[in-house]
């Protein structure tokens, strides 16, 4: 028993109301009195474990795999997209809540519309990956002689990615070309993307152009006009240079 | 005052708790000028802080205080007869507020009592007479659920005789100013500002010499508020009575249990008391002494601080350490980041923390926690270098440091 | 069974810009307020620091801050002959959400419009004759003058810091400032920012060719800077993560940095989140609201009386609440008559993209979302149209907002489109493509507008707004002049190569173009062609009152949040100096 209880006492009492106080109305948060604060948040994303999938069948991960070495294929430039984790980016997105259109209006009717109204389809992300790679599968045993897209020579895997891109691959009920733009968004996305989200593994998307990444101070270059920006790439979680 | 008079006057406090039931009220009205003068006073003790619980009625008792021995809850001082201080004499209230000694006995500590103590009597019934004020609550409050043997209230009777040797009325020092007197008996007596901010010894009683040199409560710095090195020597009066007045000023930022004490005592006070508070505490010289040599710049925890600092810190603190007035606190010789034991440092990191808000001076910045972020090494990298640049200067911090805060152990 | 809570002074719907500024004023007046939001609370410590702000898939891609299509959305169509479906996913506008709305994400330019712009019409008449707009466009005055708006520009400028350089101080022109502004009564806030690269080339090319360019007027500010209200905001780092972003370091002006920390100590306040408003509700007259019902979280329907309703979601959903609760009549393009949905207008936006030579470096990850150099020499009227066969016009110039490699990494037009070439040319486009806009004005036709989509449903069963919208040659002819004089100056910045994309073709919603949906709530000085007076008071029911772009009677060729937040200043100065003294209409007709 000693007279820093008084102080003790302040520590717990700023403690309470610094938490301050929510209570609620209904399942409604009420705030009021002083802005709410509460100590340790933590609203960054949880790291992607590079281990295992979560969507896709090893199957369908050989066929992404190949597909995303040809959209972003191994040079002096970076390592392939396999390698830098868009296979492991793009399956922990599909089955997340892009994979399911979980934020977006999918109430019916749905109905064809004109370009210009968007995207009018109940097929999902994770459902058009996985019928668009079983068509392609189906289409490159026919075409050849058994293989997988995954087993033909890149410059077939090129052409029949080319065909994808304008819509001439027929890849059953599913447009070829609405495949390739969600593939190529999501494999850039693997590229570009804070390395915690799977992909772009060491920074390797960030590296080739140049982009600092997740810095957010740059007073100390805005007027050194037309000069190389000196400081490597960090990520959310990715620092390289700290021991 | 001789130990033997002050053992006959706590003597005659256990006495009286026997004729406690029999007194009468006796306080007149005050008039309204005394009632004002009692609610100021009132707030620049911050009687509310412990008697008022959070969303509660005013004054009608606080929150439980768990203490290592159990559990304090300050009671119901609203006029309230049965449950409140409505029975209480005004010479009984005086006791209770300068020496301890309420109903049951003595009180424990947890009331400033050795600090209230220097307030004059006719002050102290100014408070009575705005507490009178208030609307009596019923609300009665077992304010004592100590276990034995800490339940036994005449033990502080030993403890009074150790710790509170300086009793009576605050006596100006004539030699001084008449705001740096002002200040003296705010600072010393309702404001208690010892009470966080001057080191306990091993019974918590204040460290005699070591006035106001800064101390650690409940894993948090009360900074050193002397001029020393580690101090805030390079604040000027109207600094500290900025910081006092708004919770702000251009170094710092008031934050945790000082975020509260300025928003419902400081604040509130008269420029010129607070001004005067100022003036006592720039009057504090400290213990002197020099500033650690600092850690070296090629340190390995300097060269990886810096690192963490440059990608993580400097959007809010700058690359400088001198933060924005007003929003960001300055890293460069902040008390709280030279203290000899950085447990707010460690703390803020680990956890974030949050400045105070008052209507001229609403911003209330917050940091952000870093506890997800960085290891306890990287954090202890980090504060090292926040203690050692810019020229600071302060021992380094190790990752055990960090560890045992984590964990919510005390250094 | 409806939950009824006690009453309050004051409901307002959406704690955004509007809402945390009318809150501020009216708790200021002694008035009992609560505002329900339906998104979160947001702050910027623990929502969006800066150690996972600069999150481009999560912010910028997936839209973490933004109102979801899950939560209601709108049906498109282009025409009335066409069926309306569902804008499914947002792409072409991002609407905002949670504490702070869109002032959270925004980009944070602050401009005031023009002084003809508030008198378009009878302007335009006046100067060129009748006959120069066309018969189906439904432009109009504002109902209100630049000189009446000018102290409340003002006082929203000074309450957002925003960074700037006067051009027309009291009438005296001012170098280095915007000499086609309106007068202003005081120089900004805080001084301008400091153009980063690629904006530093274009003010000279600009320059170079007798045009005038400045400082976009910023919410990134350019020094710490505390406002009326005593709220302090830090500075600007450039991250280049604003558009899009919550900004970690309390140096973009929003609710949070400007507002809510003073509004939360006001005891009559109270914010409450998670809660859908649905309807307004009125008395059996139907002159007179009596309160607003919403649901929360769990589902549960409750009823919060108020003597006033102020209405300060984002436009659309202002509109929908309009109509769901009964306030006002319905346009009808065919007759027009009726109001509520009328002159719904946009943003007719277009750019330009320039080589420079190798070895440039833009650094354009250097960024701030308003930080930039731009002209208004083709703005409204700044420039005659004598001849031209169109009307309006757009600010334009350098406002890049950011590096960001997914969204932001731009390419000249004819390279490979993946592969090995993609890659090389990323990288070397990267430092050496840079792009300028123009935010063209959008004026307002007979049938462009909104109602109530006949099919699709909101979560909560109401009928989806629907927004029946396409460009026309009025904007068509504007946006290809002024695209044009926009690659001009692209050539003069010493370009390798340039492509202009003036806006072609119809309305789609696939391509993000702005975020400024205005009007279907238009304010005026009618009430046949408007459905609020000047201080957003509802003709039909006065103790409602409507925020917001959708106040905008046709939009110009800036950004509106400026506007926005000057006319909340003013319905706010109606509300306290008149409304509450003496309840009921403010403006008789």
């Amino acid at each position: 028993m000693n007279q820093s209880v008084i102080a003790r006492r302040r520590f717990l009492l700023a403690s309470v109301s610094l938490m301050a106080a929510v209570p609620t109305i209904g399942c409604a948060q009420a705030y009021s009195g002083a802005l709410p604060w509460s100590a340790n948040a933590n609203g960054s994303p949880k790291p992607v474990d590079p281990a295992g999938w979560t969507y896709f069948t090893p199957e369908e991960v050989a066929v992404i795999d190949a597909l995303v070495d040809r959209l972003i294929p191994a040079d002096d430039l970076s390592p392939g997209g396999k390698d830098v984790g868009i296979t492991v980016y793009i399956d922990r997105q599909l089955s997340g809540p892009f994979g399911n259109d979980s934020w977006f209006y999918m109430s019916p009717p749905f109905q064809e519309g004109y370009p210009g109204q968007g995207v009018q389809s109940p097929v999902t992300p994770a459902q058009r990956y996985r019928k668009s790679i079983a068509a392609l599968e189906t289409y490159c045993h026919g075409a050849y002689a058994g293989k997988g897209f995954a087993q033909i020579p890149p410059d077939e895997q090129d052409r029949l990615i080319g065909q994808m891109e304008t819509g001439t691959l027929q890849l059953g009920k599913l447009s070829s070309k609405a495949f390739f733009q969600m593939l190529w968004q999501n494999t850039k996305e693997g590229f570009f993307a804070d390395p915690v989200y799977g992909g772009n593994k060491d920074m390797a998307g960030w590296r080739m152009i140049g982009f600092p990444g997740a810095r957010y101070d740059y007073r100390d270059w805005v007027t050194k006009y037309n000069q190389p920006y000196p400081l490597p790439p960090i990520g959310i979680k990715t620092h390289p240079d700290w021991s | 005052m001789s130990k033997m008079r002050f053992l006959t006057q706590a003597a005659a406090g256990l006495g009286f708790t026997a004729l406690a039931g029999l007194a009468m009220a006796q306080t007149a009205p005050g008039d309204a000028q005394t009632i004002a003068q009692g609610k100021y006073l009132a707030t620049a003790g911050d009687c509310a802080a412990c008697h008022t619980a959070p969303g509660g009625q005013p004054m009608a008792g606080g929150l439980a205080i768990q203490t290592p021995f159990g559990k304090i809850i300050a009671p119901n001082i609203t006029p309230d007869k049965a449950t409140g201080i409505g029975n209480m004499s005004d010479a009984e209230f005086i006791k209770a507020l300068k020496q301890g000694i309420g109903h049951s006995g003595h009180l424990y500590p947890a009331m400033p009592y050795v600090y209230y103590n220097k307030v004059p009597d006719d002050q102290i019934l100014a408070i009575r007479a705005y507490l009178n004020t208030l609307k009596p609550v019923d609300h009665k409050v077992v304010s004592d659920q100590l276990p034995f043997p800490y339940n036994i209230r005449a033990a502080m009777i030993g403890w009074n005789l150790l710790f509170f040797p300086d009793k009576g009325d605050f006596k100006p020092d004539a030699s001084q100013s008449a705001a740096w007197n002002r200040g003296a008996y705010l600072v010393q007596g309702l404001e208690h500002c010892a009470a966080c901010h001057t080191p306990k010894n091993a019974l918590g009683g204040d460290e005699t010499g070591h006035e106001f040199q800064g101390s650690i409560v409940d894993g948090m710095n009360a900074p050193n508020i002397t001029a020393s090195w580690n101090g805030i020597g390079s604040w000027s009066v109207q600094d500290i009575a900025d910081y006092l007045k708004t919770g702000h000023n251009q170094y710092a930022v008031a934050s945790g249990p000082m975020a509260e004490a300025v928003k419902n005592s400081t604040s509130q006070l008269t420029d010129a008391d607070v001004k005067a508070m100022a003036v006592y505490i720039k009057s504090q010289a400290g213990a002197g002494g020099t500033a650690p040599a600092p850690v070296a710049a090629n340190d390995p925890a300097m060269l990886a601080g810096a690192k963490i600092y440059n990608d993580e810190c400097a959007a809010c603190h700058t690359g400088s350490g001198m933060g924005k007035a007003g929003i960001f606190p300055a890293l460069v010789k902040s008390p709280v980041v030279q203290a000899d034991k950085p447990a707010t440092l460690i703390g803020i990191v680990l956890h974030g923390g949050h400045g105070v808000g008052i209507p001229t001076a609403p911003t209330a910045p917050a940091m952000p926690s870093f506890g997800w972020l960085l290891s306890d090494q990287q954090i202890a990298d980090v504060a090292t270098y926040v203690r050692n640049s810019w020229g600071n200067a302060a021992p380094a911090v190790s990752a055990d440091e960090v560890s045992k805060a984590r964990a919510g152990k005390s250094n | 069974m409806v939950k009824t809570l006690p009453r309050k002074d004051v409901a307002i719907v959406g704690l955004g810009w509007t809402g945390s500024i009318l809150a501020y004023e009216l708790t200021g007046a002694g008035l009992d307020v609560v505002a329900i939001e339906r998104g979160e609370w947001r702050d910027t410590a623990t929502d969006f620091p800066p150690a996972w702000a600069p999150d481009e898939l999560r912010y910028g891609v997936r839209l973490d801050l933004f109102q979801r299509p899950a939560q209601g959305t709108v049906t498109l169509r282009n025409n009335m002959s066409q069926t309306a479906l569902p804008v499914r996913q947002f792409v072409s506008f991002l609407p905002g959400n949670g504490v702070g709305g869109a002032g959270v994400h925004w980009n944070g330019m602050t401009y005031r419009f023009l002084p003809t712009d508030f008198k378009l019409r009878s302007h335009v008449t006046q100067r060129y004759g009748a006959k120069a707009i066309p018969d189906d466009m439904t432009i109009q005055d504002w109902g209100v003058t630049y000189e009446e708006m000018e102290p409340y520009y003002d006082k929203f400028e000074k309450l957002a810091g925003i960074s700037g350089k006067a051009g027309n101080l009291n009438g005296q022109i001012q170098p280095g400032g915007n000499p086609f502004e309106g007068a202003r009564s005081s120089e900004y806030p805080t001084r301008p920012t400091t153009p980063t690269y690629g904006p530093s080339l274009f003010a000279k090319a600009a320059e170079s060719l007798g045009y005038h360019p400045f400082h976009v007027p910023s919410g990134n500010l350019s020094e710490s800077y505390t406002n009326p209200l005593g709220v302090t905001m830090g500075q600007c780092s450039y991250c280049g993560f604003c558009e899009r972003f919550g900004c970690g370091n309390y140096s973009k002006s929003s609710p949070q940095t400007c507002v809510l920390p003073a509004l939360m100590l006001r005891k009559t306040f109270e914010a409450r989140t998670k809660c859908n408003v649905t309807r307004i509700n009125l008395d059996n007259t139907g002159k007179k609201a009596t309160g607003v019902t919403y649901v929360d979280a769990k589902g549960e329907e409750v009823y919060q009386p108020a003597d006033m309703v102020l209405v300060c979601n984002f436009s659309f959903n202002a509109v929908h609440l309009l109509m769901v609760s009964g306030i006002g009549t319905m346009y009808d393009p065919t007759t027009g008559k009726g109001t509520v949905g009328r002159n719904y207008a946009y943003q007719c936006d277009s750019g330009v993209a320039l080589q420079l030579p190798e070895g440039t470096h833009l650094n354009k990850f250097i960024a701030g979302g308003a930080i930039g150099m731009v002209i208004d020499d083709f703005n409204g009227d700044n420039f005659d149209h004598t001849g031209l066969g169109f009307i309006g016009g757009g600010n334009m110039g350098a406002t890049v907002t950011g590096g960001r490699p997914i969204q932001q990494l731009s390419m000249m037009p004819g390279q490979p489109s993946w592969g090995a070439g993609w890659k090389k040319a990323a990288k070397e486009s990267y430092q050496t493509v840079y792009g300028l806009g123009a935010q063209g004005s959008s004026y307002s036709y007979k049938d462009c507008y909104l109602d109530l989509d006949p099919t699709y449903k909101d979560p909560y069963g109401s009928p989806l707004l629907r927004m029946t919208f396409d460009w026309k040659q009025n904007e068509l002819k504007m946006s290809a002049y002024i695209t044009a004089k926009l690659e001009q100056i692209a050539k003069a910045m010493g370009a390798v190569s340039t492509h202009a994309a003036p806006r072609k073709g119809n309305y789609t919603v696939t391509v993000y173009q702005s975020t400024h949906n205005t009007g279907g709530a238009v304010m005026g000085d009618d009430p046949s062609t408007s459905v609020v007076n000047k201080y957003g008071q509802s003709w039909d029911v006065p103790n409602v009152f409507v925020f917001g772009a959708a106040l905008f009677p046709q939009n110009h060729g800036y950004n509106p949040t400026g506007t926005v937040g000057a006319q909340a200043y003013l319905g706010a100065d109606g509300i306290v100096n008149q409304y509450i003294k003496s309840p009921g209409a403010l403006l008789h007709i």
